[in-house]
């Protein structure tokens, strides 16, 4: 198999060939039949784990579980896990692992994923891990690319927002920095700046640009990445509120790009895009959210044949 | 007699630390537990060294060092020399390389991390120039400082 990995914990654990099998693998059953499709985890178990509350990622892999033939097991609500009554994951996950063929968990503990990994013998597929990591929303972002635009290498793309806290572009680095020739343009105010360890950690694969002016590069871009400035990442909310409308996407922004631009978002927005962009030929941030469905089968169909 | 003769005499039987930068020998006191010690302890900072100009030294009487305190040195004086005495006589001399991975000798810094949380023992693998840690589990770095910092 041109897969590496035992369990699914942070996007810095895949290769380029990791990578590349996800997304061929979501494009092959975007492909299959439903009927086919149907029978890849016959007979499975899938835990699925919410230990932090968050409805659309459940809902995309619980649809995803059952749409390979796979049963669900687990929790949406961490009130009515053990964890309530001050049993520490390690067991919790542990004991789980007796039930289940896949563990599909999401917690607020950061590292938590990776722990899991490592207590049990079944495969472990990270929905979240706190302010950490997400590696599924990024191999969804990389298939979205690859779909629209029939390659990642050589685009120019603008990270555009919260790059300091935003996990989703953090992760988003160091994938793009596979693939040659890619061009990044980070786009935030100034307190909202990219890490410079990530910066660092990508300069000598990825061209690298960092701006507070999305006009200058706005016509150069084929691809426009916007996050949420989250308000609650803030100690001061003038601070805030100052810098919360300062890059709103409108129908103007469209005036200044070239053919084919894009626009993506993790979703959900606030007020970054707004709703007239919706109908638009650049809004592409429905259909990365739908092609969760697909990313998450692919790395499912993939985990049940890992021995650990 | 040498330079370094005279260092070396006070211990009959222990451990020389030497060639530490400036400023570390009181930081590596406190990560081996030496500030109340059981043994007799001397340290001389920011004496002469032909090799590094200025240096900090620690003489330890009586003391071999583990695996896991010569770890800890090497995060936070790397190159400094450890001198093993038998009977006054240098006994063995080692460099001290930093450690690729450091395993249960810092935490982390982060309280979200299951390592803090739960108490686990922790990993972290280590980066040089710029001296780096990275958390096995929740994938934060700490620098330098913060590594001086979380010597358990």
């Amino acid at each position: 198999m041109g897969f590496s990995l035992t369990d699914v914990i942070s996007i810095c654990d895949f290769s380029k060939k990791d990578i590349d099998f996800v997304l061929e693998k979501a494009a092959e059953l975007e492909k299959t039949p439903k009927e086919k499709k149907s029978r890849i985890l016959e007979g499975k178990i899938i835990a699925s784990l919410f230990f932090e509350p968050s409805t659309r990622t459940r809902l995309s892999f619980e649809t995803a579980i059952q749409s390979l033939g796979g049963k669900v097991i687990g929790f949406a609500d961490p009130a009515v896990s053990s964890a309530s009554k001050g049993e520490t994951l390690s067991d919790s996950i542990r004991i789980i692992s007796g039930y289940a063929d896949i563990i599909v968990m999401r917690h607020f503990i950061e590292g938590s994923a990776r722990r899991a990994a490592e207590v049990v013998k079944k495969p472990v597929i990270n929905a979240g891990d706190g302010a950490n990591q997400h590696p599924t929303q990024t191999l969804l972002d990389l298939y979205t690319i690859k779909k629209e635009f029939g390659k990642i290498s050589g685009l120019k793309i603008g990270l555009l927002g919260d790059l300091k806290y935003g996990r989703t572009v953090h992760s988003l680095m160091y994938a793009l920095a596979h693939y040659p020739n890619a061009e990044v343009f980070c786009i935030s105010p100034e307190s909202l700046r990219m890490p410079q360890e990530i910066i660092q950690a990508n300069s000598g694969k990825l061209k690298i640009v960092e701006t507070r002016d999305l006009q200058e590069f706005l016509p150069e871009l084929d691809l426009l990445y916007a996050t949420r400035i989250q308000k609650e990442r803030f100690v001061d909310e003038f601070e805030y509120e100052q810098i919360k409308n300062i890059f709103v996407l409108g129908k103007q922004v469209l005036e200044k790009t070239k053919k084919g631009f894009r626009i993506m978002h993790p979703l959900p927005r606030v007020n970054e895009i707004k709703p007239e962009l919706d109908s638009t030929e650049a809004a592409l941030y429905f259909e990365q959210a739908r092609n969760g469905l697909p990313v998450r089968e692919a790395l499912l169909s993939i985990m049940k044949d890992v021995e650990k | 007699m040498k330079e370094t003769d005279i260092r070396l005499t006070p211990i009959k039987n222990g451990t020389v630390l030497d060639h530490l930068p400036v400023g570390t020998a009181l930081k590596i006191l406190e990560a081996l537990q030496l500030s109340k010690p059981e043994k007799a302890v001397t340290i001389a900072i920011n004496t002469e060294s032909k090799r590094m100009g200025k240096k900090d030294l620690v003489f330890i009487e009586g003391k071999e060092l583990t695996k896991s305190e010569t770890e800890k040195i090497g995060l936070l004086a790397k190159g400094a020399t450890i001198n093993l005495i038998q009977n006054s006589e240098v006994k063995n001399k080692t460099t001290i390389e930093l450690p690729e991975k450091a395993i249960g000798i810092i935490k982390c810094l982060n309280p979200k991390c299951i390592s803090t949380i739960e108490g686990l023992e922790t990993r972290f693998c280590i980066e040089q120039e710029p001296l780096r840690a990275k958390c096995f589990y929740c994938e934060k770095t700490m620098h330098e400082k913060e590594i001086a910092n979380a010597i358990k």
